[in-house]
């Protein structure tokens, strides 16, 4: 294992330590491992709380800021946050009108945050919970914990985010957050696995000309493995994927997110993107507004994933609201 | 030694900490193998903090003691594990009477803790789980408790249960987690929250073994 870290027991608050020298414009609380705004918003608005493991920066801390999150909990690397950790950055946050968690589905996460929106409301306060599920490689939630939530999280983060910046009530905020999880869906497909610091080898060994398709984000191994082909063939079958757990019909327009895992240069994330553009094309899928980067990673796990949400008037115009985070920035 | 009191308690919290210390490393290769690979740091760091003196007044008795050890748990472990952990050792500490209890006690509280875990959860025997260690034991120590056997022998049958739920794991495939993603290719693994648990439950046997 080769990582710039000074042990693998520090890395997160020795991260945490870097990020708030990074970003002087936000309050990260060291000792409660939690990051806010800087600035209380003007007016008492519902506020959004995000969380989870560490590992998939930019996630959820480099989304805190005005338009979208109002606090970020991240838990050790790959672990969800504990509840004393998301009900201190419940306290903090909240205006008197209402908090939502925006959890992405894992066992973990879902446990945690519960735990946390039971001690939140035994103090009175009025929180709601939407859960991100929009992977598509995990099939049938009788036979496992159900889907898991990836590239979706930041959609729904910046959507809501945006709608609760007007003032919006906390129930019309939930419901654009769970109408936007379920309008969208992810898949992904990783080149290399994820090495965890504590652990210090790769999560999965694969050969040079395999690949791990359907993956998550934690590192653990994929629904099958297959050979290395061209990356348009790649792309084809993750968007034949996405759209047959999709609605999608021609003539819709999509918000697309091409995702890098990690390790990926943007490169190969732009001729990603290019191939997902044509492939859409063929559909007759207009890609209206998208993201190309690293989003919501897995350390330095190599590959891509493709997030489609079908879109709307409200919630292009939502996307395009002013936003002033340390990774999405517009006016 | 037949009556589970506040120093057996805190006796079996320390060996409990000890043993996953002594484990970790194989949790976290079983976790490796089907999860992320964390099982064994996360819940060495939740058991450390349970042997760290606490700033309360004294326990009044063995469920005082579990029931702030949960509490620890659930505040330091994270993951799946804090909470699941956690909320059984607060099930525990719930269902013990003060000063001293029994070992059909004992057998009401792994029930309790068995519960409690299905209830946040949601596992059922045979999702490859840690229920899947937890349930035999608390079956086996209610049995040994309705044959009036000593707490030795009610840890020791619980413990050889748990054990026993824990290598039956190897051939699921899971269905609750982060390894049921992994479909049928999480098949032929230990589960590490089953094993976790025969570890924690081992300590117990071996503490109250000693005379």
């Amino acid at each position: 294992m080769k990582k710039l870290i000074n042990d693998p027991e520090t890395v997160l608050p020795d991260a945490l330590a870097g990020f708030a020298a990074a970003h002087p414009e936000l309050a990260v609380d060291l000792d409660a491992r939690i990051i806010t705004r800087g600035t209380r918003p003007a007016a008492p608005k519902v506020a959004l709380v995000s969380g989870g493991g560490s590992g998939h920066e930019p996630l959820h801390a480099g989304f805190v800021g005005p338009g979208m999150l109002d606090a970020a909990c991240p838990g050790e690397i790959f672990t969800s946050p504990v509840p004393d950790q998301v009900l201190a950055a419940v306290r903090t946050v909240h205006r008197g009108v209402g908090v939502l968690l925006v959890v992405k589905n894992y066992t973990g996460d879902v446990m945690n945050f519960r735990l946390a929106a039971e001690l939140a409301a035994e103090d009175g306060i009025e929180v709601r919970t939407v859960l991100v599920d929009d992977d598509v490689a995990v099939e049938d939630s009788t036979w496992t914990a159900g889907r898991r939530g990836t590239g979706a999280t930041v959609l729904v983060e910046k959507a809501a985010g945006a709608l609760a910046e007007r003032g919006a009530p906390l129930a019309e905020v939930a419901a654009l957050a769970e109408r936007v999880n379920a309008a969208s869906r992810s898949f992904a497909i990783a080149l290399t696995a994820a090495t965890v610091p504590a652990v210090g080898h790769p999560g999965f060994d694969l050969p040079e000309d395999r690949i791990e398709v359907g993956v998550g984000i934690h590192g653990e191994p994929g629904r099958r493995r297959e050979p290395l082909r061209p990356a348009r063939d790649l792309v084809a079958e993750v968007v034949d994927t996405v759209l047959a757990d999709h609605d999608l019909a021609t003539g819709d327009r999509v918000l697309a997110l091409v995702n890098g895992l990690g390790a990926t240069p943007l490169i190969e994330l732009y001729l990603v993107f290019g191939e997902v553009h044509a492939r859409l094309a063929d559909h007759g899928i207009e890609i209206a507004r998208n993201l190309v980067g690293n989003y919501v990673t897995s350390l330095d796990m190599a590959g891509f994933s493709l997030t489609l949400t079908k879109a709307d008037d409200q919630l292009l115009e939502l996307w395009d609201a002013p936003v002033a985070t340390p990774v999405l920035r517009w006016s | 030694m037949d009556t589970l009191d506040t120093a057996v308690a805190a006796a079996w919290l320390r060996a409990a900490a000890s043993a996953v210390e002594r484990h970790e490393s194989e949790l976290t290769a079983l976790d490796a193998a089907i999860g992320d690979g964390d099982h064994g740091s996360n819940l060495r760091r939740g058991f450390t903090a349970v042997g760290l003196p606490g700033a309360g007044p004294p326990p009044t008795g063995p469920g005082d003691l579990f029931r702030v050890a949960g509490r620890t748990l659930i505040s330091t472990v994270g993951g799946a594990s804090g909470p699941l952990y956690g909320t059984a050792f607060r099930a525990i500490g719930a269902a013990l009477p003060a000063p001293t209890a029994t070992v059909a006690d004992l057998a009401g509280a792994l029930e309790a803790a068995l519960a409690a875990v299905q209830g946040l959860g949601g596992a059922m025997p045979g999702d490859k789980t840690m229920v899947d260690a937890l349930a035999p034991a608390a079956a086996a120590c209610r049995e040994a408790a309705d044959q009036g056997l000593g707490l030795p022998a009610a840890a020791e049958s619980a413990a050889r249960a748990a054990e026993q739920g824990m290598r039956d794991t190897v051939p699921l495939q899971a269905r609750k987690g982060r390894a049921s993603y992994l479909g049928p290719r999480s098949v032929g693994h230990q589960d590490p929250g089953a094993t976790s648990t025969a570890l924690i439950l081992r300590a117990l046997a071996e503490v109250v073994a000693t005379p």
